[in-house]
């Protein structure tokens, strides 16, 4: 528990302190959402028709950043022998990744969406499903993200390559989440669009980690 | 505790790096290998430490019982310091340390004292990005004081070390040694004088 | 079966295979044609055009078929560690992703004289759209990682990924198409199919398999040939060092 603990930490502090960290995610979420208007017109009806998916795609994206970082440089610079050779399981070190890279992507992604959700004109009604949606839904982006990252780690300049594996995986996070959204939008129950997310969530946690960890676990063998 | 090598074979890639190694070091042993660039030495310390399969060959890792140790009971009776430093630029000199402890399963309160042994208690707040060559390697070689584990394997213990700090490593080897430890240590100077040597040879 | 994981083995039954399967693929995809093109009536709402569906069906079973052997030989590769299975998921991806494009030609063709569009998001055609993407990136990671050993171990991991999400992707493509509203068109099963129709459908998709497994059999020995003459050289130049 001890060694998740410091796991856990180091890695946030890790994604904190470095400069493509927590800060660049939300900079980039918010971008897009500041760009969209720029390139669709102001116009708010548009604008709120488009809102819940380009709120959703700038999730997508953002949470995009920072997974390179992931398990690339631990594997790197040797630290992932450190973790074969702990007792801690190779899954319950992504899982630790995970959560300090939902942490510092996806929850700071939820928290910002409210704030963002004027600039796209989208109702008030829907931004409690925005954020809910968000909360339910990044945790498993981060996951299939985890996944994608650890079998990145032997591509050079992986990052885009990440993003071609990662991002058609994500397709389902993308439908229930904006559906979700569009759906509070025009006074219709989301709950059966965000028990869809969850449950998709919910498989990419278990899947991502064990994918994450088997892929490491093969690096060398 | 004994750690018994017969027959070894390595593949790295899809290359046979060296094969037939043979040796046997027991407590308050050490086994120093030389050999050139691509000669296997990294990858048969690799091999010790459990990280890489053998393609050929037995390696045991005996206790004092002759009862050979494995699985998690074998990782956490060795210390492997390979040649890559693991110091980010974000963490500081402590925090990488108690990072490592961590992951060792040692308790945090060792890790001043660790620091202490390698003179890097004056930087324990520094961030590992400013760091010099041989700071870096000493803050590797600490981790050896974080806990105490029977078997050492050193990939380039030596490499950016000043003399003082060779002085420091040769001092803690010998009273690992005398305590009854193993050391398997990959190098390509003269080290830990008087102990046995094993030369690998590239494309043996 | 085991006698053949034999990699020498394997590349003699492979190469005595490779022409009868080749030629009956082709002869059969002909067979196939024709059938559709004289034998199946047209349709009496969609005319002439329609007949492009016994060439596109198919080619969409197949894109999600050669998906699954990929997986199942991916599985094989990582439980066995059998060298000859990751190459049969290699080699079967760009076979896959040919399937799958022509699956998404054809039903853009289709499309123009249906509903005036060359695009239109059904259910089918975006579950085949993403597929597309899923292939291209297992290929790209073959392609990117340099070690052929890790890039194999990657590229296992990726595809049972992958096949673990096709369902998941696929409901919730077809959920978000009734959401809006959209046609199922390509409706190829169903009691609406008659039999002059379902020959020819059916003779495709046998004359695809053939020919999947002809494409297979060439590029799984040009694969081994490869790492064969890699491994020599690799060893002259261990023994010359």
């Amino acid at each position: 528990m001890r060694t998740f603990a410091a796991l856990f930490w180091r890695d946030l502090v890790l994604n904190i302190r470095s400069s493509g960290g927590a800060a660049l995610s939300a900079a980039f979420f918010a971008l897009i959402v500041v760009l969209a208007p720029l390139g669709l017109g102001p116009n708010a009806a548009t604008l709120k028709a488009l809102g819940p998916g380009l709120f959703w795609i700038a999730a997508l994206l953002a949470t995009l950043l920072g997974l390179e970082r992931m398990v690339q440089q631990d594997v790197e610079d040797g630290t992932l022998d450190l973790f074969r050779l702990s007792p801690l399981p190779m899954e319950l070190i992504i899982v630790a990744k995970i959560l300090a890279h939902w942490l510092t992507s996806g929850l700071i992604i939820t928290l910002l969406a409210p704030l963002l959700a004027p600039l796209l004109s989208l109702s008030f009604d829907a931004v409690p499903t925005l954020t809910l949606s968000l909360l339910l839904g990044t945790p498993g982006l981060s996951s299939i993200g985890a996944a994608a990252a650890a079998l990145g780690t032997s591509v050079q300049r992986g990052g885009m390559v990440l993003a071609i594996l990662v991002l058609p995986l994500n397709v389902p996070f993308l439908i229930f989440g904006a559906s979700a959204v569009a759906a509070a939008q025009s006074g219709n129950d989301p709950s059966q669009a965000l028990i869809f997310l969850a449950a998709a969530s919910l498989i990419a946690m278990v899947v991502g980690p064990l994918a994450a960890a088997a892929a490491l676990r093969l690096n060398e063998d | 505790m004994r750690l018994v090598a017969e027959g070894l074979a390595a593949l790295r890639g899809e290359r046979v790096v060296f094969r037939h190694v043979n040796f046997e070091v027991s407590s308050g042993q050490a086994l120093v290998l030389y050999g050139p660039n691509g000669s296997g030495k990294t990858t048969l310390l690799r091999i010790l430490a459990g990280l890489l399969a053998v393609m050929a060959g037995r390696l045991r890792l005996l206790d004092n019982d002759s009862q050979p140790l494995t699985g998690e009971a074998r990782d956490g009776a060795l210390h492997f310091i390979s040649h890559q430093d693991m110091i980010r630029t974000q963490l500081r000199v402590r925090e990488t340390l108690r990072f490592h402890a961590a992951l060792l399963g040692a308790p945090a309160r060792d890790v001043d004292a660790a620091l202490d042994v390698w003179g890097l208690s004056a930087l324990a707040g520094i961030s590992g990005g400013f760091l010099s060559a041989g700071q870096r390697r000493r803050l590797s070689l600490a981790r050896l004081s974080l806990q105490p584990r029977r078997l050492w394997l050193l990939d380039e213990p030596l490499v950016a070390l000043d003399a003082q700090a060779r002085a420091r490593l040769n001092n803690v080897c010998n009273k690992h040694l005398a305590d009854g430890g193993i050391i398997v240590a990959a190098t390509h100077e003269p080290f830990l004088a008087g102990m046995r040597t094993l030369h690998l040879s590239s494309g043996a | 079966m085991l006698a053949y994981a034999n990699p020498t083995r394997f590349l003699r039954l492979a190469r005595t295979l490779t022409p009868w399967t080749l030629g009956a693929g082709i002869l059969l995809s002909l067979v196939g044609l024709y059938l559709a093109l004289f034998f199946a009536p047209p349709d009496y709402q969609q005319g002439e055009a329609m007949r492009i569906i016994y060439v596109h069906v198919p080619a969409a079973w197949m894109a999600l078929f050669v998906y699954v052997c990929m997986a199942v030989s991916s599985a094989v590769a990582f439980i066995w560690k059998h060298p000859l299975a990751d190459i049969a998921a290699k080699a079967s991806a760009p076979i896959g992703l040919v399937f799958t494009a022509l699956a998404l030609i054809t039903g853009m063709l289709w499309g123009q004289p249906m509903w005036g569009a060359w695009w239109v998001w059904d259910a089918r055609l975006t579950s085949v759209l993403i597929l597309f993407f899923l292939y291209l990136g297992y290929i790209v990671l073959w392609g990117a990682i340099d070690e052929p050993t890790r890039a194999a171990r990657a590229a296992r991991i990726l595809a049972l990924v992958g096949v673990v999400n096709v369902p998941i992707i696929h409901f919730s493509v077809e959920w978000w198409s009734t959401l809006h509203q959209g046609a199922t068109v390509f409706r190829a099963d169903g009691p609406s199919m008659t039999t002059p129709m379902l020959i020819p459908l059916l003779v495709m998709a046998v004359a695809y398999n053939i020919l999947y497994v002809a494409f297979l059999l060439i590029r799984m020995r040009m694969e081994v040939s490869e790492r064969r003459l890699r491994t020599l050289r690799l060893g002259l130049e261990g023994a010359s060092s």
